[in-house]
C-alpha cells in the first residue's frame, strides 16, 4: 500500500516537553511608538508558548492607565530617522516642533499600525491578557502620579515594587524598552 | 523537500514536517497530522483549520492568531486550549499550511 520510495514522516518539534521559557518585559516609555515593541515581542513569545510578564514603570504607566492608553502619542522631535513618505530623505527636526506636527504624527503612525491590523494599545494589552500574559505596575511609579488601582486597566495583576519584581523575574529573560 | 506518507497519502514536507502543496490535504490528512502532534480533533479544531485552508485560499498566506481571532471570529483564549503552547504554529500544521509570517 504504501511505496518505498517516500520518506519517513517528520514530525515538527513544538517544544511541547522542552523546558518553560520565561520572558519579562518592562515598559519604561508612554510614547506611542516605544509602546509597541514590548508588545509585539510579548506577543511573539506568548504564541511561541512561553510564560510573559510585563512590568509598567515610569512613563510605561501610560499604557495601562486607562486615562492616557488611547491617548499615547509619537513625536517627530528627537526622531533623525524620520523620513519623508516613501523616501530616504530626512524631515528636518525643527518641522517637529510645529504646532499640530505631534497629532499629525500620531495619526500617520497609528495609520500604518493599523494598516497592518495590530491593535491599537488597549486592545493589545487585552489580547495579551488573554493570551496569559501578567501585567504589573511599578509601586514607585503609581506613587509618584497619586495613581490608584482603579485608574489601570483591569487585567493589571497587581501594583508591586521593585523587589517583587527581581524576585518574580527571577530565572527569566529581561527586556527593557 | 521530501515526500512521506501521511493516512495513506503520499504528500510534500519541508525540513520541518509541514506540508507544502495545499491540495494535498483532506480531512484525513489533517487529522493524521493532529494525532502526530497529541491533539484529537473535536469540532471546535475543524472549525479553527476550517477557517485557516479558506482564508489561505483567499489571502495566500497562513492568518496569524489575531486574524483568526478577528476575522474568524475563534477567541484567542480558545486557540490556546484546542491548540497548546505554540497554537499559531500547530493549527498551521495541522491545516497543511505554512507557518504564519505575520509579526502579529
Amino acid at each position: 500500500m504504501t511505496t518505498t520510495e517516500t520518506a519517513p514522516a517528520v514530525v515538527p518539534d513544538f517544544g511541547d516537553d522542552a523546558e518553560e521559557r520565561k520572558i519579562c518585559f518592562i515598559c519604561s516609555k508612554g510614547n506611542l511608538d516605544m509602546a509597541y515593541p514590548a508588545l509585539i515581542m510579548a506577543n511573539g513569545a506568548l504564541t511561541e508558548g512561553a510564560e510573559v510578564d510585563i512590568f509598567f514603570t515610569f512613563w510605561g504607566m501610560d499604557m495601562i492607565n486607562k486615562g492616557t492608553w488611547d491617548k499615547l502619542q509619537f513625536s517627530m522631535l528627537g526622531n533623525t530617522a524620520m523620513h519623508m513618505p516613501g523616501s530616504s530623505k530626512h524631515i528636518p527636526q525643527g518641522l517637529g516642533g510645529l504646532p499640530g506636527m505631534t497629532g499629525y504624527a500620531t495619526k500617520m503612525l497609528k495609520k500604518q499600525i493599523a494598516d497592518l491590523d495590530v491593535p491599537e494599545v488597549p486592545e493589545f494589552l487585552q489580547m495579551l491578557h488573554d493570551m496569559g500574559a501578567r501585567l504589573w505596575a511599578c509601586k514607585m511609579s503609581v506613587d509618584m502620579m497619586g495613581l490608584t488601582k482603579d485608574d489601570m486597566y483591569e487585567g493589571v495583576e497587581d501594583i508591586i515594587n521593585v523587589n517583587e519584581f527581581i524576585e518574580l523575574s527571577s530565572g527569566a529573560q529581561v527586556i527593557f524598552v | 523537500m521530501a515526500v512521506t506518507t501521511i493516512a495513506n497519502h503520499e504528500v510534500h514536507v519541508d525540513d520541518e514536517g509541514f506540508m507544502t502543496s495545499y491540495d494535498e490535504w483532506d480531512e484525513e490528512v489533517g487529522a493524521a497530522l493532529a494525532s502526530q502532534i497529541g491533539i484529537d480533533m473535536t469540532e471546535e479544531h475543524w472549525r479553527v483549520v476550517k477557517f485557516l485552508r479558506e482564508d489561505f485560499k483567499d489571502q495566500g498566506e497562513t492568518a496569524t492568531i489575531r486574524r483568526v481571532s478577528t476575522v474568524g471570529g475563534i477567541p484567542t483564549k480558545e486557540l490556546f486550549v484546542l491548540f497548546p503552547k505554540k497554537p499559531a504554529k500547530k493549527m498551521a500544521y495541522v491545516a497543511g499550511l505554512p507557518k504564519p509570517k505575520g509579526c502579529v
